[in-house]
């Protein structure tokens, strides 16, 4: 079947599947999610219980998952992407109909014991779904309104879906990355400026929609001193535990901010601020750097990649990859309103943590199968 | 099988994609560049605000001085107090915390309008009592529940304990919270904002209360966001209150209390030598155990309204007029004036005239023929108003002021008041009349203008006992003339007493008369005579009207004293001192509306010289002078 639908190329086999396998790559995601066992091993006052070790065995399994998804054969990820978006937005639908409350917000559904956040899966197979769309477009095609249209749907949808949640920063993460696709397929420039030229004023106009809570929390981003001992607080804090690190911080398990409680959420959203903290700007710079190695992967693999949704799914998975970094760091610098976002491979959850993972292996599959030429109408 | 367009299309992305890597590795440098800025350029400033999270400064309340008697025995001493004070900025809900804390121990309402309005008058962090002088038994149930308890923080303080309890009431006072005013008035001290300090309000307390309080120490300590101290950084140790020597005597103070009995009454012992007070009581008196702990309504109402003024210090607040205690005075000015000489004698019938007025003598059928010191032994009025009249009113007054009369002595305390001693100048700047005939016959028996309180008659007697020499009242014993003492010349035994130059024939003969007041066959105390041989007694009865009496009255039967409502009975008082040989003690007694004061005051004051001579209070100086 494989080769049925992969053209002239032989099946590669398990073996020289994992032996192609991006084991750099591995190792930088190892030592990266190894920063973060350190910083929940810190969280815990130099335990790894409660958090540290959890957090170890859920990268264990994903790490797992993620090799799986590395070896499956991308012709099969392309064939999957439509059908795995609708189950997403299928989820993200019963969301809003059965989705369990937590935090003021509707984000959960259960499916039998777990718990599944089915935005978090969105951001995948959105970007999936984008890739596959643009694999089968003509360069003239993608210049063309018309066929704009369903990718556009298809962002409308999941974004419109989250916003009702309400969830305003997975739902601008959801437009942002699959708006890199967009992208680098190629859409002109012109559109994207068109776009934003619009989306600005209606911001606006949205903001009057909004929920009291995120008024606020826009307003307070916007000056937190204003407001120190409430919803400021949060950002305040960070930037106390940020500043006080000074260059080579305060040394492990011995940020004050963090470990006399000031800083608030410092296993998850705030756990750089704890780590800027502990280890000065040295530390954060390190993280940085290994970041940049991990998106430098990314990219590679993209321009290696012989076919076209290879391409623009490592790119498009590397982009929203960048997004989290970038909107996670923003945020506990003060640069950006507080959102939800975690930190990619440090912050401890474990939906996000698997989301990631599988967002890697989706990567190196398209390393793994980098020679694997797919016609733009095969498909 | 790539077609060129799609090479094209692969191209394109290459070039989008190096744009997207540049946007973002611009935006990467965008944090780099805000760590920097955060971490290195700002670091000073966000360490100083971590630091001034997490350290905290406490002060450390210093241990208050003691309070003690002139052989050392407590009579204000410190208590543990176990107590729960709430901080505001730990808890979301004072209510709540408040409703879970009163589940465990028995918050009174009263104590929970106080918290609330507390925690809305002071900053967020600084603890608020809720209740103190908890038992063991609620102090360990709220420690148990603390987790439930957000902003809840248990502390043993120490509390200050009266062991005598009413017994000094007066003279020690109380201390109690700082109040809004006392913040205003008082020099400011971070120590007055500490929860649950208490300042003397009253007594000795309050006037000593700086060198009693101490200094505050401090304690450095670090805290984590919910306040819950994680270490202590450092610590100052304060300096705990100086100690407080009084010359009171406990056995005696204990003695005249109890003998005083239920009357409204005061009293003073003094040692003619040093001025040392060894007791001055004023009855009734209050526990000031109750004010320290918050005194409840009822019982502060009950204070209020008794009409025998418990709260109020009688030997130093009280003004009554001397009667004739005041006699020795009159008979000092007149025989100092050279108005009359030592054997001057005035026939007495019951009353003299003075133009229409008739002045009268308290004994209706009169005296006969006196000479000075019989009519001191049987206070023969009309003899007081002759030499009275002779001598005029202001000599009298002169010589009244140099015994302790009409000024204030300054003992140690709050609320002394000064008397009055009415003079020509005064009547005519105060009253703005002219001074009358009838005024110094009133004065010359101790009525009239003249008041005085119970602690310049007993400073009186001392001043006449010790041979005329300025003695000066004092209730707290100067600090211990130790070779450390930074003052060595200040010795306590070293008095200057001066001498006021009162002609020492006058004094004794005024003195003989005070002997025989006691001792004589027509002394009018002559029932309270002491009489142990070489403890011999003198002293001098008084009896102060309260009210005048009408010429209506006089003329159908003059109701006696205790016939009339016991408020318009007559104030009995008694001067005396003892031995009289070897004069040591004076004291005074006063007890109001008793009646007669040869009847009523005389014997109290024969109890207490006899109490005071048999303690001995001074037996630790004559022991240092032999």
């Amino acid at each position: 079947m494989l080769r049925e639908i992969g053209g002239p190329d032989k099946p590669i086999s398990l073996s020289r599947k994992i032996w192609d396998l991006n084991w750099g790559l591995i190792l930088l995601i190892c030592a990266t999610a190894s920063v973060g066992f350190l910083m929940l091993y810190s969280a815990a006052n130099g335990n790894l219980e409660p958090w540290a070790s959890r957090q170890m065995i859920r990268f264990g399994a994903g790490l797992c998952i993620m090799i799986v998804v590395a070896i499956t054969d991308i012709r099969i990820w392309l064939r999957l992407s439509y059908p795995l978006y609708a189950i997403a937005l299928l989820m993200l639908g019963a969301v809003e109909v059965m989705g369990v409350i937590g935090m003021g917000a509707r984000r959960w559904v259960e499916i039998g014991p777990i718990q599944v956040q089915p935005s978090e899966i969105m951001k995948i197979t959105l970007v999936m779904a984008v890739a596959r769309y643009f694999h089968g477009v003509s360069l003239e095609d993608v210049r063309r309104i018309r066929w704009l249209l369903p990718p556009l749907v298809m962002v409308a949808l999941p974004a419109a879906l989250v916003l009702r949640q309400p969830d305003l920063g997975t739902a601008l993460l959801l437009v942002a990355g699959a708006g890199i696709v967009f992208f680098v397929a190629g859409v002109q420039w012109w559109k994207f400026a068109l776009i934003i030229g619009t989306a600005i004023p209606s911001g606006f106009f949205a903001y009057q929609f909004l929920h009291e809570y995120q008024k606020k929390r826009i307003l307070i981003f916007l000056n937190p001193e204003s407001d120190p001992l409430g919803a400021g607080y949060h950002i305040m804090q960070s930037k106390i535990a940020l500043g006080s690190g000074g260059i080579f911080g305060k040394g492990f398990v011995q940020g004050t901010q963090s470990h006399l409680n000031y800083l608030p959420e410092m296993r998850t959203d705030f756990i750089f601020s704890m780590l800027a903290e502990e280890f000065g700007m040295m530390g954060g710079l390190i993280l940085f750097a290994l970041y940049i190695l991990l998106m430098a992967y990314g990219y590679a693999i993209a321009f290696r990649s012989q076919n076209h949704f290879g391409r623009l799914l490592a790119l498009g998975l590397t982009g929203v990859f960048f997004l989290y970094i970038f909107i996670n760091i923003a945020m506990v610098m003060g640069l950006v309103p507080v959102v939800g976002v975690p930190l990619p491979l440090i912050s401890y959850g474990g939906t996000s943590m698997l989301t990631l993972l599988i967002s890697f292996g989706l990567i190196m599959s398209v390393y793994v199968h980098r020679d694997i030429e797919m016609q733009r109408k095969q498909y | 099988m790539s077609t060129a367009r799609d090479k094209e299309k692969a191209r394109l992305f290459t070039r989008r994609s190096l744009i997207m890597a540049g946007g973002q590795a611009a935006l990467m440098s965008v944090l780099a560049g805000r760590l920097y800025y955060l971490q290195v350029l700002q670091s000073d400033e966000y360490t100083m605000m971590a630091n001034e999270n997490r350290m905290n400064m406490r002060l450390l309340a210093p241990l208050r001085g003691r309070i003690v008697d002139r052989f050392g025995q407590e009579v204000a001493s410190n208590r543990q107090n176990y107590r729960v004070v709430l901080i505001r900025e730990q808890t979301k809900s004072v209510e709540e915390t408040l409703d879970r804390l009163s589940d465990l121990v028995p918050v009174s309402n009263a104590d929970r309008a106080r918290v609330l309005k507390e925690t809305k008058r002071k900053r967020g962090f600084v603890p608020i009592p809720v209740m103190e002088n908890l038992s063991w038994d609620e102090f360990s149930r709220i420690n148990v529940n603390s987790p439930e308890l957000p902003g809840i923080q248990l502390d043993v303080g120490e509390t200050r304990h009266y062991p005598y309890k009413n017994l000094f009431a007066h003279i020690v006072g109380y201390v109690g919270s700082v109040s809004e005013r006392d913040l205003q008035n008082l020099e400011p001290d971070p120590l007055l904002e500490l929860p649950g300090f208490k300042i003397g309000k009253n007594g000795i307390e309050k006037y000593y209360d700086l060198s009693l309080r101490g200094t505050a120490g401090t304690s450095r300590v670090e805290a984590n966001a919910y306040g819950r101290v994680i270490r202590e950084l450092n610590r100052q140790e304060g300096s705990a209150g100086d100690d407080l020597e009084l010359t009171i005597d406990v056995e005696l103070q204990k003695y005249a209390v109890e003998r005083m009995g239920t009357e409204s009454a005061a009293a003073v012992i003094i040692d003619i030598h040093t001025g040392d007070v060894l007791s001055m009581v004023s009855v009734p008196s209050f526990d000031p155990n109750s004010f320290t702990t918050g005194i409840g309504i009822e019982e502060w109402k009950g204070l209020q309204s008794n009409p025998k003024h418990p709260l109020s210090n009688k030997a130093i607040a009280g003004q009554y007029p001397p009667g004739s205690t005041f006699k020795m005075i009159v008979a000092l000015a007149a025989l100092e004036a050279g108005v009359i000489s030592s054997d001057h004698k005035v026939f007495c019938n019951g009353s003299t005239k003075l133009g229409r007025h008739k002045f009268h003598c308290w004994k209706r059928g009169g005296h006969g023929k006196l000479n000075l010191r019989s009519a001191i032994e049987q206070s023969c009025d009309v003899y007081f108003y002759d030499i009275a009249k002779k001598v005029g009113v202001d000599k009298i007054a002169e010589m009244a002021n140099r015994f302790g009369l009409g000024n204030k002595l300054d003992l140690d305390l709050f609320g002394e008041k000064s008397g009055l001693i009415p003079s020509t100048e005064w009547k005519q700047a105060v009253r703005g009349e002219r001074w009358q005939g009838g005024d110094t016959f009133n004065v010359g028996i101790g009525q009239g203008y003249v008041l005085t309180t119970p602690l310049q008659l007993a400073v009186m007697t001392a001043r006449l006992a010790n041979g005329g020499k300025s003695v000066e009242p004092r209730l707290v014993k100067p600090r211990g003339s130790t070779d450390t003492d930074e003052n060595p010349d200040e010795d306590r035994s070293e008095i200057k007493n001066e001498d006021m130059g009162v002609s020492k024939a006058a004094l004794r003969m005024v003195l003989g008369g005070m002997f025989d007041v006691v001792n004589g066959t027509k002394g009018t105390a002559r029932a309270s005579k002491i009489k142990t041989e070489g403890w011999e007694m003198a002293g001098k009865s008084g009896t102060a009207q309260v009210r005048r009496i009408s010429k209506k009255e006089r003329l159908s039967r003059v109701l006696k004293s205790n016939e009339r409502p016991w408020e318009y009975r007559d104030h009995a008082l008694f001067v005396a001192y003892a031995p009289f040989n070897n004069p040591r003690y004076a004291v005074s007694v006063i007890v109001e509306h008793g009646g007669s004061g040869s009847k009523v005051a005389a014997p109290i004051a024969r109890d207490l010289l006899e109490e005071v001579l048999r303690l001995d209070p001074a037996r630790e100086k004559e022991a240092d002078d032999a």
